[in-house]
Protein backbone atom coordinates (compact mmCIF):
# COMPACT_ATOMS: atom_id res chain seq x y z
CA UNK A 1 0.00 0.00 0.00
CA UNK A 2 1.45 3.27 -1.11
CA UNK A 3 1.01 6.22 1.25
CA UNK A 4 -0.61 9.45 0.16
CA UNK A 5 2.53 11.37 0.82
CA UNK A 6 4.61 8.96 -1.24
CA UNK A 7 2.06 9.18 -4.05
CA UNK A 8 2.26 12.96 -4.09
CA UNK A 9 6.04 12.82 -3.95
CA UNK A 10 6.05 10.48 -6.92
CA UNK A 11 3.59 12.70 -8.74
CA UNK A 12 5.73 15.78 -8.16
CA UNK A 13 8.87 14.01 -9.35
CA UNK A 14 7.04 12.75 -12.42
CA UNK A 15 5.63 16.19 -13.19
CA UNK A 16 9.08 17.73 -12.76
CA UNK A 17 10.62 15.18 -15.10
CA UNK A 18 7.87 15.71 -17.67
CA UNK A 19 8.32 19.45 -17.44
CA UNK A 20 12.08 19.24 -17.95
CA UNK A 21 11.98 16.70 -20.77
CA UNK A 22 8.97 18.44 -22.26
CA UNK A 23 10.64 21.84 -22.29
CA UNK A 24 13.70 20.51 -24.05
CA UNK A 25 11.55 18.72 -26.63
CA UNK A 26 9.56 21.92 -27.16
CA UNK A 27 12.80 23.88 -27.42
CA UNK A 28 13.78 21.66 -30.36
CA UNK A 29 10.44 21.98 -32.13
CA UNK A 30 10.55 24.51 -35.01
CA UNK A 31 6.81 25.23 -34.66
CA UNK A 32 7.13 25.99 -30.94
CA UNK A 33 10.22 28.13 -31.54
CA UNK A 34 8.23 30.15 -34.07
CA UNK A 35 5.61 30.80 -31.38
CA UNK A 36 8.33 31.96 -28.97
CA UNK A 37 9.89 34.13 -31.67
CA UNK A 38 6.49 35.68 -32.31
CA UNK A 39 6.90 37.49 -28.99
CA UNK A 40 9.94 39.31 -30.42
CA UNK A 41 7.77 41.12 -32.95
CA UNK A 42 5.29 41.93 -30.19
CA UNK A 43 8.13 43.29 -28.03
CA UNK A 44 9.41 45.44 -30.89
CA UNK A 45 6.00 46.92 -31.72
CA UNK A 46 5.18 47.55 -28.05
CA UNK A 47 8.52 49.17 -27.27
CA UNK A 48 8.46 51.34 -30.39
CA UNK A 49 4.96 52.48 -29.47
CA UNK A 50 5.98 53.30 -25.89
CA UNK A 51 9.32 54.97 -26.56
CA UNK A 52 8.59 56.93 -29.75
CA UNK A 53 11.63 59.16 -30.30
CA UNK A 54 12.65 58.76 -26.65
CA UNK A 55 16.34 58.98 -25.85
CA UNK A 56 18.52 56.51 -24.00
CA UNK A 57 19.59 57.94 -20.66
CA UNK A 58 22.77 60.02 -20.81
CA UNK A 59 25.07 60.14 -17.82
CA UNK A 60 27.63 62.51 -16.35
CA UNK A 61 31.39 62.08 -16.56
CA UNK A 62 31.36 60.88 -12.94
CA UNK A 63 29.31 57.82 -13.95
CA UNK A 64 31.80 56.47 -16.50
CA UNK A 65 32.99 52.89 -15.86
CA UNK A 66 36.65 52.77 -14.76
CA UNK A 67 37.22 49.97 -17.29
CA UNK A 68 35.00 49.56 -20.33
CA UNK A 69 34.77 45.82 -20.82
CA UNK A 70 35.75 44.45 -24.23
CA UNK A 71 33.63 41.64 -25.63
CA UNK A 72 33.30 39.84 -28.97
CA UNK A 73 36.21 40.27 -31.37
CA UNK A 74 39.23 41.89 -29.73
CA UNK A 75 41.32 42.04 -32.87
CA UNK A 76 41.14 41.69 -36.64
CA UNK A 77 43.58 39.17 -38.09
CA UNK A 78 43.59 40.44 -41.71
CA UNK A 79 46.99 41.94 -42.67
CA UNK A 80 45.23 44.73 -44.61
CA UNK A 81 43.44 45.83 -41.43
CA UNK A 82 46.66 45.63 -39.39
CA UNK A 83 48.41 47.81 -41.98
CA UNK A 84 45.59 50.40 -41.75
CA UNK A 85 45.79 50.30 -37.96
CA UNK A 86 49.55 50.91 -38.09
CA UNK A 87 49.00 53.95 -40.32
CA UNK A 88 46.30 55.35 -38.04
CA UNK A 89 43.65 54.63 -40.71
CA UNK A 90 45.07 57.54 -42.73
CA UNK A 91 43.98 56.07 -46.07
CA UNK A 92 40.99 54.14 -44.77
CA UNK A 93 37.49 54.98 -45.98
CA UNK A 94 34.00 53.95 -44.98
CA UNK A 95 31.95 52.80 -47.95
CA UNK A 96 28.24 53.69 -48.11
CA UNK A 97 26.46 51.83 -50.89
CA UNK A 98 23.43 49.78 -51.86
CA UNK A 99 20.09 51.59 -52.19
CA UNK A 100 21.53 55.10 -52.16
CA UNK A 101 21.48 57.90 -54.73
CA UNK A 102 25.20 58.53 -54.38
CA UNK A 103 27.56 55.84 -53.09
CA UNK A 104 30.21 57.37 -50.86
CA UNK A 105 33.73 56.66 -49.68
CA UNK A 106 34.20 58.63 -46.47
CA UNK A 107 37.68 58.88 -44.96
CA UNK A 108 38.00 59.14 -41.20
CA UNK A 109 38.76 62.87 -41.56
CA UNK A 110 35.42 63.35 -43.34
CA UNK A 111 33.58 61.61 -40.51
CA UNK A 112 35.41 63.76 -37.97
CA UNK A 113 34.59 66.98 -39.81
CA UNK A 114 30.84 66.35 -39.79
CA UNK A 115 28.89 67.79 -36.82
CA UNK A 116 29.81 65.63 -33.83
CA UNK A 117 27.63 64.15 -31.13
CA UNK A 118 29.16 63.34 -27.76
CA UNK A 119 27.11 61.09 -25.48
CA UNK A 120 27.80 59.32 -22.20
CA UNK A 121 25.65 56.22 -22.39
CA UNK A 122 25.29 52.80 -20.85
CA UNK A 123 26.23 49.80 -22.93
CA UNK A 124 24.12 46.76 -22.01
CA UNK A 125 25.45 43.40 -23.05
CA UNK A 126 22.99 40.60 -23.79
CA UNK A 127 24.87 38.61 -21.14
CA UNK A 128 23.74 40.99 -18.42
CA UNK A 129 26.65 43.33 -17.66
CA UNK A 130 26.71 47.07 -18.30
CA UNK A 131 29.47 49.62 -18.88
CA UNK A 132 29.20 53.40 -19.18
CA UNK A 133 31.36 55.28 -21.65
CA UNK A 134 31.61 58.58 -23.53
CA UNK A 135 31.24 58.14 -27.28
CA UNK A 136 31.87 60.65 -30.03
CA UNK A 137 31.09 60.66 -33.72
CA UNK A 138 28.77 61.94 -36.45
CA UNK A 139 25.12 60.96 -36.44
CA UNK A 140 24.44 58.09 -38.81
CA UNK A 141 21.40 60.02 -40.08
CA UNK A 142 23.64 62.84 -41.33
CA UNK A 143 25.93 60.39 -43.12
CA UNK A 144 22.99 58.62 -44.74
CA UNK A 145 21.44 61.96 -45.76
CA UNK A 146 24.68 62.78 -47.54
CA UNK A 147 24.39 59.61 -49.61
CA UNK A 148 20.63 60.08 -50.13
CA UNK A 149 18.46 57.00 -49.63
CA UNK A 150 16.43 55.48 -52.43
CA UNK A 151 12.72 55.09 -51.58
CA UNK A 152 12.95 51.31 -51.19
CA UNK A 153 15.81 51.39 -48.66
CA UNK A 154 14.56 49.87 -45.39
CA UNK A 155 17.64 48.60 -43.56
CA UNK A 156 21.17 49.78 -42.94
CA UNK A 157 23.58 46.81 -42.86
CA UNK A 158 26.94 47.23 -41.15
CA UNK A 159 29.69 45.08 -42.65
CA UNK A 160 32.64 44.64 -40.33
CA UNK A 161 36.32 43.79 -40.70
CA UNK A 162 36.29 41.17 -37.94
CA UNK A 163 35.39 37.51 -38.17
CA UNK A 164 34.11 35.18 -35.47
CA UNK A 165 34.88 31.53 -36.11
CA UNK A 166 35.81 32.42 -39.69
CA UNK A 167 32.45 34.12 -40.40
CA UNK A 168 32.36 37.89 -41.05
CA UNK A 169 30.55 39.92 -38.38
CA UNK A 170 27.69 42.08 -39.57
CA UNK A 171 24.65 43.74 -38.08
CA UNK A 172 21.61 45.64 -39.30
CA UNK A 173 19.07 48.17 -38.04
CA UNK A 174 15.99 49.69 -39.63
CA UNK A 175 15.57 53.34 -40.50
CA UNK A 176 13.79 54.16 -37.22
CA UNK A 177 17.02 53.46 -35.36
CA UNK A 178 19.29 54.61 -38.20
CA UNK A 179 17.85 58.14 -37.98
CA UNK A 180 17.56 58.23 -34.16
CA UNK A 181 19.60 61.20 -32.85
CA UNK A 182 21.74 58.98 -30.58
CA UNK A 183 22.70 56.57 -33.37
CA UNK A 184 26.25 57.61 -34.21
CA UNK A 185 29.35 56.26 -35.92
CA UNK A 186 31.68 56.53 -32.95
CA UNK A 187 35.40 56.98 -33.56
CA UNK A 188 36.30 57.95 -29.96
CA UNK A 189 35.65 56.37 -26.56
CA UNK A 190 36.25 58.44 -23.42
CA UNK A 191 38.03 61.12 -25.41
CA UNK A 192 40.55 58.97 -27.29
CA UNK A 193 40.31 57.35 -30.74
CA UNK A 194 38.97 53.79 -30.59
CA UNK A 195 41.59 51.17 -29.90
CA UNK A 196 41.56 47.87 -31.73
CA UNK A 197 39.69 45.95 -28.99
CA UNK A 198 36.92 48.58 -29.05
CA UNK A 199 36.46 48.32 -32.82
CA UNK A 200 38.80 50.86 -34.43
CA UNK A 201 38.30 52.91 -36.42
CA UNK A 202 34.47 53.01 -36.22
CA UNK A 203 31.88 51.43 -33.98
CA UNK A 204 28.15 51.83 -34.42
CA UNK A 205 26.26 53.12 -31.36
CA UNK A 206 22.55 52.28 -31.39
CA UNK A 207 21.81 53.15 -27.80
CA UNK A 208 18.33 51.73 -27.34
CA UNK A 209 19.43 48.19 -28.18
CA UNK A 210 21.79 45.60 -26.69
CA UNK A 211 25.54 45.44 -27.25
CA UNK A 212 25.68 42.91 -30.07
CA UNK A 213 23.86 45.39 -32.33
CA UNK A 214 26.73 47.90 -31.85
CA UNK A 215 28.92 46.60 -34.68
CA UNK A 216 32.66 47.20 -34.29
CA UNK A 217 35.30 47.56 -37.07
CA UNK A 218 32.63 48.89 -39.48
CA UNK A 219 33.99 49.13 -43.02
CA UNK A 220 30.86 49.39 -45.14
CA UNK A 221 27.24 50.44 -44.68
CA UNK A 222 24.91 48.85 -47.18
CA UNK A 223 21.33 50.08 -47.61
CA UNK A 224 18.94 47.25 -48.42
CA UNK A 225 15.25 46.63 -48.91
CA UNK A 226 15.34 43.22 -47.22
CA UNK A 227 17.67 41.23 -45.00
CA UNK A 228 16.84 38.02 -46.85
CA UNK A 229 19.63 36.71 -49.04
CA UNK A 230 22.38 38.22 -46.88
CA UNK A 231 24.44 35.57 -45.02
CA UNK A 232 21.90 33.58 -42.94
CA UNK A 233 19.15 36.07 -43.68
CA UNK A 234 18.41 37.01 -40.08
CA UNK A 235 20.14 40.38 -40.20
CA UNK A 236 23.18 39.82 -38.01
CA UNK A 237 26.00 37.50 -37.06
CA UNK A 238 24.42 36.36 -33.77
CA UNK A 239 20.92 36.38 -35.22
CA UNK A 240 22.15 33.89 -37.86
CA UNK A 241 24.37 31.89 -35.51
CA UNK A 242 22.03 31.28 -32.60
CA UNK A 243 18.61 32.93 -32.85
CA UNK A 244 19.46 36.10 -30.96
CA UNK A 245 16.62 38.55 -31.51
CA UNK A 246 17.12 40.94 -34.45
CA UNK A 247 15.30 43.60 -32.42
CA UNK A 248 17.41 43.77 -29.27
CA UNK A 249 15.54 46.37 -27.24
CA UNK A 250 15.17 43.87 -24.40
CA UNK B 1 -22.76 16.22 3.88
CA UNK B 2 -23.96 19.81 3.79
CA UNK B 3 -22.29 22.00 1.26
CA UNK B 4 -22.19 25.61 2.33
CA UNK B 5 -22.06 28.68 0.11
CA UNK B 6 -18.97 30.79 -0.63
CA UNK B 7 -17.06 31.24 2.58
CA UNK B 8 -18.70 33.73 4.90
CA UNK B 9 -20.97 35.24 2.25
CA UNK B 10 -24.40 33.96 3.28
CA UNK B 11 -25.66 34.94 6.70
CA UNK B 12 -28.98 33.10 6.44
CA UNK B 13 -27.30 29.72 6.13
CA UNK B 14 -26.02 27.76 9.07
CA UNK B 15 -22.36 28.42 9.81
CA UNK B 16 -20.25 25.59 8.39
CA UNK B 17 -18.71 23.27 10.93
CA UNK B 18 -15.49 21.31 10.89
CA UNK B 19 -15.90 18.41 8.48
CA UNK B 20 -18.17 20.34 6.07
CA UNK B 21 -17.25 20.82 2.43
CA UNK B 22 -17.14 24.52 1.59
CA UNK B 23 -16.44 26.50 -1.57
CA UNK B 24 -12.92 27.76 -1.00
CA UNK B 25 -11.41 29.06 -4.25
CA UNK B 26 -13.16 30.82 -7.12
CA UNK B 27 -12.65 29.35 -10.60
CA UNK B 28 -10.57 32.37 -11.65
CA UNK B 29 -8.33 32.02 -8.58
CA UNK B 30 -7.72 28.39 -9.47
CA UNK B 31 -7.07 29.11 -13.15
CA UNK B 32 -4.65 31.92 -12.34
CA UNK B 33 -2.90 29.83 -9.67
CA UNK B 34 -2.06 27.01 -12.06
CA UNK B 35 -1.27 29.20 -15.06
CA UNK B 36 0.99 31.29 -12.85
CA UNK B 37 2.64 28.18 -11.39
CA UNK B 38 3.60 26.97 -14.87
CA UNK B 39 4.69 30.39 -16.14
CA UNK B 40 6.75 31.27 -13.04
CA UNK B 41 8.49 27.89 -13.31
CA UNK B 42 9.41 28.55 -16.94
CA UNK B 43 10.53 32.09 -16.06
CA UNK B 44 12.69 30.79 -13.21
CA UNK B 45 14.35 28.04 -15.25
CA UNK B 46 14.97 30.20 -18.32
CA UNK B 47 16.07 33.03 -16.03
CA UNK B 48 18.68 30.84 -14.35
CA UNK B 49 20.08 30.07 -17.82
CA UNK B 50 20.26 33.80 -18.59
CA UNK B 51 22.00 34.36 -15.24
CA UNK B 52 24.53 31.67 -16.20
CA UNK B 53 25.71 33.94 -19.05
CA UNK B 54 27.06 36.45 -16.51
CA UNK B 55 26.82 35.04 -12.99
CA UNK B 56 27.80 38.23 -11.17
CA UNK B 57 25.55 40.85 -9.54
CA UNK B 58 26.31 44.50 -8.89
CA UNK B 59 24.75 47.59 -7.32
CA UNK B 60 24.43 50.82 -9.30
CA UNK B 61 24.15 51.90 -12.93
CA UNK B 62 26.95 49.81 -14.40
CA UNK B 63 28.81 46.61 -13.56
CA UNK B 64 31.09 44.26 -15.49
CA UNK B 65 34.00 41.98 -14.77
CA UNK B 66 36.37 44.70 -13.52
CA UNK B 67 33.78 46.20 -11.17
CA UNK B 68 32.94 45.09 -7.64
CA UNK B 69 30.28 42.36 -7.58
CA UNK B 70 28.28 41.72 -4.39
CA UNK B 71 27.55 38.22 -5.61
CA UNK B 72 29.96 36.28 -7.79
CA UNK B 73 29.12 32.69 -8.74
CA UNK B 74 31.53 32.57 -11.67
CA UNK B 75 34.29 30.80 -9.75
CA UNK B 76 33.66 27.09 -10.35
CA UNK B 77 33.95 24.89 -13.40
CA UNK B 78 31.24 25.58 -15.94
CA UNK B 79 28.07 27.47 -15.08
CA UNK B 80 26.57 27.89 -11.60
CA UNK B 81 23.08 26.53 -12.41
CA UNK B 82 23.15 23.00 -13.86
CA UNK B 83 21.12 21.78 -16.82
CA UNK B 84 18.44 19.99 -14.81
CA UNK B 85 17.17 23.31 -13.49
CA UNK B 86 17.53 25.47 -16.61
CA UNK B 87 15.58 25.93 -19.86
CA UNK B 88 17.00 24.75 -22.14
CA UNK B 89 19.12 22.12 -20.36
CA UNK B 90 22.12 22.71 -22.65
CA UNK B 91 23.72 26.16 -22.46
CA UNK B 92 21.98 28.61 -24.77
CA UNK B 93 21.51 32.22 -23.77
CA UNK B 94 19.66 32.85 -27.04
CA UNK B 95 17.08 30.10 -26.48
CA UNK B 96 16.56 31.01 -22.82
CA UNK B 97 15.83 34.58 -23.92
CA UNK B 98 13.25 33.37 -26.44
CA UNK B 99 11.42 31.50 -23.65
CA UNK B 100 11.82 34.24 -21.05
CA UNK B 101 10.49 37.09 -23.21
CA UNK B 102 7.57 35.07 -24.60
CA UNK B 103 6.36 33.71 -21.24
CA UNK B 104 6.85 37.16 -19.67
CA UNK B 105 3.80 38.30 -21.62
CA UNK B 106 1.65 35.53 -20.13
CA UNK B 107 2.94 36.36 -16.65
CA UNK B 108 2.11 40.05 -17.02
CA UNK B 109 -1.28 39.59 -18.68
CA UNK B 110 -2.31 36.91 -16.17
CA UNK B 111 -1.42 38.81 -13.01
CA UNK B 112 -2.85 42.08 -14.34
CA UNK B 113 -6.12 40.32 -15.13
CA UNK B 114 -6.17 38.50 -11.81
CA UNK B 115 -5.47 41.63 -9.77
CA UNK B 116 -8.14 43.61 -11.63
CA UNK B 117 -10.69 40.83 -11.10
CA UNK B 118 -9.69 40.55 -7.43
CA UNK B 119 -10.24 44.26 -6.97
CA UNK B 120 -13.56 44.42 -8.82
CA UNK B 121 -15.04 41.19 -7.45
CA UNK B 122 -14.17 42.06 -3.86
CA UNK B 123 -11.84 39.04 -3.51
CA UNK B 124 -9.08 41.42 -2.51
CA UNK B 125 -11.05 43.24 0.17
CA UNK B 126 -12.96 40.21 1.45
CA UNK B 127 -10.28 37.51 1.46
CA UNK B 128 -6.81 39.03 1.11
CA UNK B 129 -6.74 42.41 2.87
CA UNK B 130 -5.63 42.04 6.50
CA UNK B 131 -8.07 43.47 9.04
CA UNK B 132 -6.57 45.96 11.54
CA UNK B 133 -7.06 43.54 14.45
CA UNK B 134 -5.20 40.81 12.55
CA UNK B 135 -2.21 43.08 12.13
CA UNK B 136 -1.80 43.62 15.85
CA UNK B 137 1.66 42.29 16.76
CA UNK B 138 0.18 40.09 19.49
CA UNK B 139 -2.19 38.43 16.99
CA UNK B 140 0.57 37.91 14.41
CA UNK B 141 2.78 36.43 17.14
CA UNK B 142 -0.03 34.08 18.22
CA UNK B 143 -0.36 32.86 14.63
CA UNK B 144 3.38 32.37 14.26
CA UNK B 145 3.45 30.30 17.47
CA UNK B 146 0.43 28.26 16.37
CA UNK B 147 1.99 27.59 12.94
CA UNK B 148 5.30 26.64 14.54
CA UNK B 149 3.42 24.04 16.61
CA UNK B 150 1.62 22.96 13.42
CA UNK B 151 -1.73 23.89 14.98
CA UNK B 152 -3.53 25.26 11.93
CA UNK B 153 -6.96 26.90 12.13
CA UNK B 154 -9.91 24.49 12.27
CA UNK B 155 -13.68 24.70 11.82
CA UNK B 156 -15.10 28.17 11.23
CA UNK B 157 -11.69 29.82 11.65
CA UNK B 158 -10.40 27.87 8.62
CA UNK B 159 -12.99 29.53 6.35
CA UNK B 160 -10.71 32.54 5.99
CA UNK B 161 -7.05 32.96 5.26
CA UNK B 162 -5.13 33.55 8.48
CA UNK B 163 -2.90 36.59 8.78
CA UNK B 164 0.27 34.72 7.81
CA UNK B 165 -1.41 33.48 4.64
CA UNK B 166 -2.68 36.98 3.85
CA UNK B 167 0.79 38.46 4.30
CA UNK B 168 2.43 35.71 2.24
CA UNK B 169 -0.10 35.83 -0.63
CA UNK B 170 -0.22 39.63 -0.51
CA UNK B 171 3.58 39.76 -0.59
CA UNK B 172 3.65 37.56 -3.69
CA UNK B 173 0.80 39.40 -5.45
CA UNK B 174 1.77 42.97 -4.62
CA UNK B 175 5.51 42.95 -3.98
CA UNK B 176 7.36 39.99 -5.47
CA UNK B 177 5.53 39.43 -8.77
CA UNK B 178 5.20 43.16 -9.61
CA UNK B 179 8.78 43.61 -8.40
CA UNK B 180 10.16 40.89 -10.61
CA UNK B 181 8.18 42.22 -13.60
CA UNK B 182 9.19 45.87 -13.14
CA UNK B 183 12.87 45.14 -12.49
CA UNK B 184 12.76 42.87 -15.55
CA UNK B 185 11.36 45.68 -17.71
CA UNK B 186 14.03 47.99 -16.31
CA UNK B 187 16.80 45.81 -17.72
CA UNK B 188 15.55 46.52 -21.25
CA UNK B 189 17.35 49.44 -22.95
CA UNK B 190 14.20 50.04 -25.01
CA UNK B 191 12.05 50.34 -21.89
CA UNK B 192 14.68 52.65 -20.35
CA UNK B 193 14.11 55.02 -23.26
CA UNK B 194 10.34 54.67 -22.87
CA UNK B 195 10.16 54.97 -19.05
CA UNK B 196 13.45 56.55 -17.89
CA UNK B 197 12.16 57.09 -14.32
CA UNK B 198 11.64 53.39 -13.75
CA UNK B 199 15.34 52.54 -13.81
CA UNK B 200 16.00 55.43 -11.43
CA UNK B 201 13.48 54.05 -8.90
CA UNK B 202 15.55 50.88 -8.65
CA UNK B 203 18.86 52.75 -8.46
CA UNK B 204 20.20 51.88 -11.91
CA UNK B 205 20.17 48.94 -14.28
CA UNK B 206 22.60 46.73 -12.38
CA UNK B 207 20.72 47.35 -9.12
CA UNK B 208 17.52 46.40 -10.94
CA UNK B 209 19.21 43.20 -12.13
CA UNK B 210 20.23 42.39 -8.55
CA UNK B 211 16.70 43.09 -7.28
CA UNK B 212 15.28 40.92 -10.09
CA UNK B 213 17.41 38.05 -8.78
CA UNK B 214 16.49 38.72 -5.13
CA UNK B 215 12.75 38.87 -5.93
CA UNK B 216 13.15 35.57 -7.78
CA UNK B 217 14.76 33.91 -4.79
CA UNK B 218 12.08 35.27 -2.48
CA UNK B 219 9.54 33.64 -4.83
CA UNK B 220 11.48 30.37 -4.66
CA UNK B 221 11.47 30.62 -0.85
CA UNK B 222 7.71 31.24 -0.95
CA UNK B 223 7.31 28.17 -3.17
CA UNK B 224 9.08 25.87 -0.71
CA UNK B 225 7.18 27.22 2.31
CA UNK B 226 3.92 27.03 0.34
CA UNK B 227 4.52 23.36 -0.59
CA UNK B 228 5.56 22.54 2.98
CA UNK B 229 2.37 24.11 4.36
CA UNK B 230 0.22 22.24 1.81
CA UNK B 231 1.83 18.95 2.86
CA UNK B 232 1.48 19.71 6.58
CA UNK B 233 -2.09 21.00 6.33
CA UNK B 234 -3.33 17.93 4.42
CA UNK B 235 -2.24 17.66 0.81
CA UNK B 236 -5.35 15.87 -0.51
CA UNK B 237 -7.77 18.43 0.90
CA UNK B 238 -5.57 21.37 -0.16
CA UNK B 239 -5.08 20.02 -3.68
CA UNK B 240 -8.82 19.33 -4.01
CA UNK B 241 -9.59 22.90 -3.05
CA UNK B 242 -7.15 24.48 -5.54
CA UNK B 243 -8.30 22.05 -8.28
CA UNK B 244 -12.07 21.85 -7.72
CA UNK B 245 -12.67 24.76 -5.36
CA UNK B 246 -14.15 22.51 -2.62
CA UNK B 247 -12.39 22.39 0.72
CA UNK B 248 -13.24 20.28 3.74
CA UNK B 249 -13.05 22.37 6.87
CA UNK B 250 -10.67 20.74 9.35
CA UNK B 251 -12.55 19.40 12.39
CA UNK B 252 -12.36 21.43 15.58
CA UNK B 253 -9.79 20.15 18.02
CA UNK B 254 -11.00 18.90 21.38
CA UNK B 255 -9.54 21.67 23.48
CA UNK B 256 -8.91 20.80 27.11
CA UNK B 257 -11.27 22.84 29.30
CA UNK B 258 -9.15 25.25 31.30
Amino acid sequence: MISRRKLIGLGATGAGGLLLGGCDRLNGSPAFRDVLKGATGLNQRTQRLLMGDGLAKEFSAADISPVFKVNGSRAVAEPAYQAQLARGFADWALRIDGLVQQPLLLPLTALKSLPQRVQITRHDCVEGWSAIGKWQGPQLGAVLAQAGLLPNAKYAVFHCADKLGGVPYYESIDLVDAFHPQTILAWALNGTPLTQPHGAPIRLRVERQLGYKHAKFVTRIELRETLAGLYGGSGGYWEDASDYQWYAGI
Amino acid sequence: MAKSDQAGSADDQPTPQGGDLVRRHHLLTRLWHWLNAVVVTVMLMSGLMIFNAHPRLYWGQYGANFDHAWLDLSGGDGVPFPGWITIPAKYSLADARLWHFAFAWILVVAITGFLLWSLISGHLKRDLAPRPAELAPSHVWQEIKAHARLRFPTGKAALRYNILQKLAYGGVLFVLLPGVILTGLTMSPGMNAALPWLVDIFGGRQSARSLHFLCTFALVAFFFIHIAMVLLAGPINELRSILTGWYRLPREREEPIP
